[in-house]
């Protein structure tokens, strides 16, 4: 718990470098279950079933995918807020998987976290003023003084006036208390920001604020996001870098542009089909690649591609062996036996309709 | 679209819904007017709280009251008008004539009941169909709706059925009549994009194959693209804007419909251009019980006049029966931005 030590670190990251921030190694989350039958062995959940990723400080990571996929778990187990059953995570040189105790808690002040709720994940007897300054008194940042002057600002950056620390959550539009979310995340001036669907409980309109908010944040402050989303158009505005989720594993993995240009897995590409867009309307609805059923059960996950079983474009030899993810053009990482490549250009087995 | 009749099959006129609470009287739909003709998709969009789901309760005489209560206007429905009906004669048309799917499909069906049981008391009570009779017909509608082994399926409980599998088992359950309406009300908010897409793809088979109209209420403006014949906008519980999916997605006559398009991500904006900010609408939606005169989107519309604080724009006609009401159109014809 050294102060200064602290604000060296923070002050070391303000010029934007293009070193490694965030490293997660073969994550694994598995839950145990309860027998479900005399003699029948335990059943585990396998949440999380290998995640390696990497985000470079100063930019926007999003894990994608649908519910059960592992995308809130995989980000709760960085935040260490998930138990982790094995792999690494390290957040510049420490050992995040390795801390507990003091040394944990003294690492929480470099990762923080935006809930998707802003309803729920306030208090409604706190004073918002008191919520943001929470942070603060819990790890002791500060002196008093120093402590109501970060609050006050926190409250001009993320755009609430000051007379509004008084104000309690319920006096607060929806839009405003996930202002208030964003505030209290980045009083310890974190490094890392994990983002768990921080916009989709939101209205429409109140969206494009937070999201214009979250960017000039990032860009201002040379945070590093670590973004969990299902939704493919505002991880494309918003992010740097994407990551597919599958039934707790990466599907595919690539910058922004590739990916959203020339989406390989058949999966990111019926997924990406899936969403409905205003230019698009009923003759992109007509060309969707329509997917069947629903995700197999993460308890007992199919041998072979764990996507065989709803893909378009699966092969017997799909469902035999569990393809590697394996990088098909620098920085595209596909885990998909049937994508090619052809005079170094990746060819994508199923293609979506483009505009 | 050649499905769609031209009689309206359902005309709602100067629809007025009042809550009354401590803090004093707030009109909550405040002259609703619209139609829906037979076989055609009308989506109702705009922001929380504008007055899109109170339309689909005022519909079926469903706003909880109090502090809620209708306090004017007609809907008039194949010669009657509901407003005014019995409740007896409402019982009827529920989930008969007009049905609804709700936003949540884990918390609208009863979880001590199976699936089967929930299905066939709406096919018992209006169909008047023996429990064998009801079973049958229920396993045909699970058929239908898409859902795989129905004889088994329909002998199980909620909890048994994935998110996108529940909200199948609604929209059984409300088509089981073949009503005239369907109402659904964000019935694919709570499920993921491949099975939304899964969702409105059965909802237009089974509208092209029944003829039913579908009364829509979405906030996604791609959901819209993707559904719609008409739309209406809402806000602050009346219709600023209406018309062809084509003429208020296209050609936007009201501020508030082009701030809510433009303000959306759309995808492939990585392929075009580089790190664009997002358009806003500043401010947030007024509250009801603090509207006072005038146009309720003034403070956060970039043209307001003065004219906009002292009077409530009716409807213009912007052309080929789009209507926006905003006095930016008072006379102009349809200029889009």
């Amino acid at each position: 718990m050294n102060e200064g030590q602290a604000i060296d670190t923070h002050a070391a990251k303000g010029v934007k470098d293009a070193g490694t921030l965030l490293r997660v190694h073969e994550l694994k989350v598995h839950f145990p279950r309860a027998r479900q039958g005399w003699g029948k062995p335990p059943e585990v959940v396998r949440a999380v079933d290998g995640v390696s990723l990497e985000a470079a400080r100063g930019s926007a990571l999003a894990v994608v995918g649908e519910s059960g996929s592992g995308k809130t778990t995989a980000a709760l187990a960085v935040m260490r807020l998930a138990p982790i059953t094995s792999g690494q995570i390290h957040l510049g040189d420490t050992d995040l998987g390795a801390l507990e105790g003091d040394a944990l808690r003294a690492a929480r002040r470099r990762l923080q976290i935006i809930f998707q709720d802003p309803f729920s994940s306030l208090n409604p007897r706190q004073r918002a003023g008191d919520a943001v300054r929470a942070p603060l008194d819990l790890m002791n940042v500060g002196s008093d003084a120093q402590r109501r002057e970060r609050v006050a600002e926190l409250f001009q950056q993320v755009g609430l006036r000051p007379e509004q620390q008084q104000l309690f959550p319920h006096q607060f539009s929806g839009g405003q208390r996930q202002r208030i979310n964003i505030a209290r995340a980045l009083a310890t001036k974190p490094e890392l920001v994990v983002c768990d669907e921080p916009v989709s409980a939101l209205d429409v309109a109140i969206r494009a604020q937070i999201l214009n908010l979250l960017k000039r944040l990032q860009r201002e402050l040379g945070l590093t996001y670590l973004f969990i989303s299902h939704d493919m158009a505002v991880v494309e505005h918003l992010c740097d870098d994407i990551a597919v989720m599958y039934l707790g594993q990466i599907v595919e993995r690539a910058p922004r542009k590739p990916f959203f240009g020339n989406p390989l897995h058949p999966y990111s590409v019926a997924l990406m089909s899936a969403v409905p867009t205003v230019h698009g309307g009923r003759t992109r609805a007509a060309q969707r690649i329509k997917l069947s059923g629903d995700p197999p059960s993460p308890i007992a996950p199919p041998p072979g591609c764990r996507f065989a079983g709803r893909c378009p474009v699966a092969e017997p030899a799909c469902s035999a062996e569990l393809p590697p993810l394996r990088e098909v053009m620098p920085g595209h990482w596909v885990r998909c036996r049937r994508i090619a490549v052809v005079d170094g250009v990746a060819q994508p087995i199923l293609r979506v309709q483009a505009h | 679209m050649a499905r769609e009749s031209k009689q309206p099959l359902l005309t709602v006129q100067d629809l007025r819904v009042e809550f009354r609470t401590r803090r004093g009287a707030a009109m909550v739909l405040n002259g609703v007017d619209f139609q829906l003709r037979g076989g055609e998709t009308l989506c109702v969009v705009g922001e929380s709280g504008c007055g899109k789901s109170m339309t689909a309760l005022a519909l079926l005489r469903l706003i909880p009251s109090p502090p809620g209560r209708i306090v004017g206007g007609r809907v008039d429905f194949q010669g009657e008008d509901l407003v005014r009906a019995s409740e007896a004669r409402m019982r009827e048309v529920r989930g008969d004539r007009i049905s609804m799917i709700f936003q949540e499909p884990m918390t609208s069906l009863n979880p001590v009941f199976t699936v089967g049981d929930q299905i066939g008391e709406t096919l018992r009570l209006h169909a008047k169909l023996d429990a064998r009779a009801a079973r049958e017909r229920s396993i045909e509608m699970l058929r239908s709706v898409g859902i795989p082994a129905p004889e088994r399926r329909v002998d199980e409980y909620p909890h048994q059925l994935s998110g996108g599998m529940r909200q199948r088992v609604m929209i059984a359950m409300a088509l089981a009549c073949r009503p005239d309406v369907l109402i659904a009300d964000e019935p694919t908010t709570a499920l993921d994009v491949t099975v939304q897409a899964q969702i409105f793809d059965l909802l237009r088979a089974l509208q092209a194959e029944r003829g039913t109209a579908i009364l829509l209420i979405t906030h996604d403006m791609g959901a819209v693209a993707e559904m719609a014949d008409r739309v209406m906008v809402m806000y602050a519980g009346r219709v600023i804007e209406q018309g062809s999916v084509e003429q208020v997605l296209r050609a936007p006559s009201h501020p508030y419909t082009q701030g809510l398009i433009e303000c959306l991500p759309e995808l492939g904006s990585s392929q075009i251009d580089e790190a664009a900010e997002l358009a806003e609408i500043s401010g947030v939606v007024p509250s009801l019980w603090e509207l006072g005169q005038g146009c309720a989107f003034r403070e956060r519309c970039p043209y307001a006049m003065p004219r906009c604080a002292s009077e409530v724009p009716p409807m213009f006609d912007v052309g080929h029966g789009h209507g926006a009401a905003c006095w930016l159109r008072v006379d102009t014809q349809v200029s889009a931005t």
